[in-house]
C-alpha cells in the first residue's frame, strides 16, 4: 500500500485484488459425522477494474464468482490476500468505516423478485438506501428517486406501483434504480439478466451501457452466457475450481481460447446461425469436488490436452505473447519441460 | 411423415373465481415422428400450457377445447385411466420446475425405479440395473452410489439429470422438454443436449424442446414454432426460419439477441412488455409494440397462413406482400 499516494488518482484502477483467497470449513459426506475438510472456494485470484470498465467474470457452477463477488464487497472476510478499492484497504464488514464505503459499492443480485420487498411501493424502495445512510433531507429523498427512475427509463407513474405489478426487465430496473441511488463507483452484477427474456435482457444490457458511460461507473459482471459478456465486458475472467484460468480481451478468449477449459467452454455456446457453429469439444465427467481438488492442474482429470507434468505442477497465470494470461502448460508450449530445465 | 402427435385449436381457458382468462386462443401444432419441434417465445406466452393442457396436467380450473391426437387416438376428455397409459410410456415431459418433479422424501434410485416398474414393468434387480444405466446415460458418474442419495444431496444440474433419466424410463415415442437446460452450466448442457440427440437417432424419439435461448432451440430442432400471447404466429423449418423469420416478433427476437462475432452493436430491444392475457389489445396481440403495424393490425387477429411452402406467418403485412 506504500504506492497508494504516488499514484495519480485519475490512473488509480478503482479496484485491485491481490491473491485474493478464501477457504471454508466443512464436513465430508456423512453430516454431522462427517470428517471436518477444508473448501477452497476462492485461491489466490488477482485483477485490476478501472472506472468506467467492465471485468466479466465467467465459469461453472461452483467455481467461485459469487464468492469472489462477496469478498470484493467485503461482505465476507478473505482467509488470504487483499482488496483496495479506490486506494485503500477495504474495512472489516460491519464496522462505520465499512458502511461508509459500501456506498460506494452496490450489488445487484439475480433474482428481481427476490431482491425486492412485495409491500412497498417500488419507488419507496428506490429512495430506501438515502434514508438508510440519513443522506440529505427527507424532502429532496422522492425527487431524487424520481430523477433515478428516469434514468433506468421508467417514468413517475411506477413511483407508487408494487413489484407484482411490474415485469420481469421493469423489476431489475428498480433494482438497478436503487443501487445506483447513492452513486456508487463499483457495481457488482452477479447474474444480472439470466432470469429475464432476450427481449428483456436486450433492454437492461443497453441500460447497463448507458448507465456506465453516464456514471463512469467500473462493474464486476458475473455470468454464464458469453454472449451477453462478449457485449457488455472490456475484459474476461474464466474461472475454474477457484482460481482465474484464463484471462483478456473477450474477442481474443471467443475467437481463439487458449485454455484447454475456456476452449470447453466456448463450443459449448449454443448459435442460431448454423454457418457459425463449431466443433463441440464434450467435457467429460462433472466438475470435480472442491474439497476433493486434484493435484497438479486441477482440471487435468478433464482436459483432453492433459500431460504427464498437469498431473503434478501446477501452471501458474502468465501472459501469452499475444497479452492475455493463462495458466496452462500446454498453451504455454512447457508441458514437456522438465520442472528443471537447463537454462 | 407420418404424424405423431397432432393439436387443432387448442384453448384453454383459466377460472379464476371472480373472471375466467382466456390463455390459450386456438393452437394449431403437428409433430411428426422422430422429428423435433422447438417453441419459443417471451415468458407467459402459453409455451408450458399447451403441452400441460395437451396432457391433461392442468387441473379442474382449466377448460380445456379443441383437439389433440397421439397416432390418430383422442388425448383430450378421454378417462384418466387412459390418459396415465400414455403419460410417461408414450409421451414424457421433462417439467420446467425441477425441484416439483422429483419426491424430497425419497431416495432417487426409489423414484426411478417406480417409473420403470410402471412404465417398463421391471422389478427388483432389473429395476436396479436399469436405473443406473439410465443414470450412467444421462452422464451422472458414479450412478451405483447416486441411487441412495435423496435429492437434495445432489446438485441443481444432477437434479435436472435425474429428471431427464426419469423421464427417459419409460422409453418414451415423444418427449416434452420444457426447459430442461436453463438450470446448467455451458458445458453441461452441451452434455445434455448431446445426450437427447443421440437418442432421437438410436431410437426416433420425437422431441418438443421448450426453451427461451434461441441458439439451443436452433441447434436441436427440425422446426420452429413461436408463440406470442397465446397463438402461434410463425413456424417453419429451423433454417428457414432464423434465415428468412417473416413475423416483426420473430425479427424482434432475433434482433436482441447479443452477437458471438463481428462488430458490436447496440441490441435492439423490442419496446414494451408481453400483454396481460386478461387484457389483449384488440386485433393481433403484438400490434402496439409493432413497427410495421398499420391500422389493419387492429381490425381483427390475423390468422396464421402460408407465406412460403413451408412457412406460416400470422401477420397480415406479411400476407399481404406475398399476396401482391
Ligand atoms: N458459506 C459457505 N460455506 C461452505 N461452502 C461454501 C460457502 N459459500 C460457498 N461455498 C462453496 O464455495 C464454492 C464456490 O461457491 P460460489 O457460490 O462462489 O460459486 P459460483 O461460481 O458463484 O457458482 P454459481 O454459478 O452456481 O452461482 C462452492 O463449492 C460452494 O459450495
Ligand atoms: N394455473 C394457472 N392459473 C391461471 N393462469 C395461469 C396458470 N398457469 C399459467 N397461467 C397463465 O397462462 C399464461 C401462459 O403461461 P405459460 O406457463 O404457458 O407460459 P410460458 O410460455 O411457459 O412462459 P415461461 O417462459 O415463463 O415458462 C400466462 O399468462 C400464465 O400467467
Ligand atoms: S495445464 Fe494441462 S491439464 Fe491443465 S488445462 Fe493445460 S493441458 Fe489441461
Ligand atoms: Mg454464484
Ligand atoms: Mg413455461
Amino acid at each position: 500500500m506504500t504506492d497508494t499516494p504516488i499514484v495519480p488518482p485519475a490512473d488509480r484502477p478503482l479496484l485491485q485484488v491481490r491473491d485474493l483467497a478464501r477457504a471454508f470449513h466443512v464436513r465430508r459426506a456423512g453430516g454431522f459425522f462427517g470428517r471436518p475438510a477444508t473448501l477452497h472456494a476462492v485461491d489466490g485470484v488477482s485483477f485490476d477494474l478501472r472506472r468506467g470498465r467492465t471485468l466479466g467474470i465467467v465459469g461453472e457452477s461452483g467455481c467461485g464468482k459469487t464468492t469472489t463477488a462477496r469478498l470484493v464487497l467485503g461482505v465476507l472476510t478473505p482467509t488470504g490476500g487483499r482488496v483496495e478499492f479506490e486506494g485503500e484497504a477495504v474495512p472489516a464488514p460491519g464496522t462505520a468505516a465499512w458502511r461508509a464505503l459500501r456506498r460506494r459499492m452496490q450489488m445487484v443480485y439475480q433474482d428481481p423478485l427476490g431482491a425486492l420487498d412485495r409491500r412497498i411501493p417500488v419507488g419507496q424502495q428506490v429512495m430506501e438506501p438515502l434514508a438508510i445512510h440519513g443522506i440529505g433531507a427527507r424532502a429532496e429523498w422522492r425527487s431524487r428517486a424520481l430523477e433515478l427512475l428516469d434514468a433506468v427509463g421508467l417514468g413517475a407513474t411506477f413511483f407508487a406501483r408494487y413489484p407484482h405489478e411490474l415485469s420481469g426487465g421493469q423489476r431489475q430496473r428498480i433494482v438497478l434504480a436503487r443501487a445506483l441511488i447513492l452513486e456508487p463507483s463499483l457495481l457488482v452484477c452477479d447474474e444480472p439478466i439470466s432470469a429475464l427474456d432476450v427481449s428483456i435482457q436486450a433492454q437492461v444490457i443497453n441500460l447497463l451501457l448507458d448507465l456506465q458511460a453516464r456514471f463512469d461507473l467500473g462493474f464486476l459482471f458475473i455470468s454464464h452466457d458469453l454472449k451477453v459478456v462478449r457485449q457488455i465486458c472490456h475484459e474476461v475472467a474464466v474461472m475454474y475450481l477457484g482460481r482465474i484460468v484464463e484471462q483478456g480481451d473477450p474477442d481474443q478468449l471467443l475467437v481463439e481460447p487458449a485454455h484447454p477449459y475456456t476452449q470447453a467452454l466456448v463450443s459449448a455456446i449454443p448459435i442460431a446461425a448454423a454457418a457459425r457453429r463449431r466443433p463441440r469439444l464434450i467435457l467429460k465427467g462433472d466438475p470435480p469436488n472442491p474439497v476433493d481438488r486434484p493435484a497438479g492442474c486441477s482440471f487435468h482429470p478433464r482436459c483432453p490436452a492433459a500431460t504427464a507434468r498437469c498431473l503434478v505442477d501446477i501452471p501458474a497465470l502468465k501472459p501469452l505473447p499475444d497479452g492475455r494470461l493463462v495458466a496452462c502448460h500446454v498453451a504455454h508450449g512447457e508441458a514437456g519441460a522438465r520442472p528443471r530445465a537447463a537454462a | 411423415m407420418e404424424t405423431l402427435v397432432s393439436i387443432r385449436g387448442l384453448t384453454v381457458d383459466f377460472d379464476l373465481g371472480h373472471r375466467v382468462v382466456r390463455v390459450l386462443h386456438g393452437v394449431d401444432l403437428t409433430i411428426g415422428r422422430g422429428q423435433a419441434v422447438g417453441l419459443v417465445g417471451e415468458s407467459g406466452s402459453g409455451k408450458s400450457v399447451t403441452w400441460l393442457a395437451a396432457l391433461g396436467l392442468l387441473g379442474p380450473r382449466a377448460h380445456v377445447g379443441g383437439s389433440v391426437t397421439l397416432g390418430g387416438e383422442p388425448l383430450l376428455g378421454v378417462p384418466v385411466r387412459r390418459l396415465e397409459a400414455v403419460r410417461g410410456r408414450r409421451i414424457a415431459m421433462i417439467f420446467q420446475d425441477p425441484a416439483s418433479a422429483l419426491n424430497p422424501v425419497h431416495r432417487i434410485g426409489r423414484q426411478l425405479g417406480e417409473a420403470l416398474r410402471l412404465h417398463r414393468g421391471l422389478e427388483g434387480q432389473a429395476a436396479r440395473a436399469e436405473a443406473r444405466r439410465l443414470l450412467d446415460r444421462v452422464g451422472i458418474a458414479d450412478a451405483g452410489r447416486r441411487l441412495d442419495d435423496y435429492p437434495h444431496q445432489l446438485s441443481g444440474g444432477m437434479n435436472q439429470r435425474v429428471m431427464i433419466a426419469m423421464a427417459l424410463a419409460g422409453e418414451p415415442d415423444m418427449l416434452v422438454a420444457d426447459e430442461p437446460t436453463t438450470a446448467l452450466d455451458a458445458t453441461i448442457q452441451a452434455q445434455i443436449l448431446d445426450l437427447l440427440r443421440e437418442l432421437r437417432r438410436d431410437g426416433g424419439m420425437s422431441m418438443v424442446l421448450i426453451s427461451h435461448d434461441l441458439g439451443v432451440v436452433a441447434e436441436n430442432s427440425d422446426r420452429i414454432a413461436v408463440m406470442y400471447a397465446g397463438r402461434i404466429v410463425e413456424e417453419a423449418p429451423t433454417a428457414d426460419l432464423f434465415a428468412n423469420p417473416r413475423h416483426p416478433y420473430t425479427s424482434g427476437l432475433l434482433a436482441a439477441l447479443p452477437d458471438l462475432e463481428g462488430p458490436r452493436r447496440r441490441l435492439v430491444a423490442i419496446p414494451g412488455t408481453v400483454p396481460d392475457p386478461a387484457h389483449l389489445p384488440p386485433g393481433c396481440a403484438f400490434a402496439p409494440r409493432c413497427p410495421q403495424a398499420i391500422d389493419a393490425c387492429i381490425r381483427a387477429v390475423p390468422p396464421l397462413e402460408h407465406v412460403g411452402s413451408d412457412h406460416r406467418a400470422a401477420c397480415i403485412r406479411v400476407q399481404t406482400a406475398v399476396a401482391a
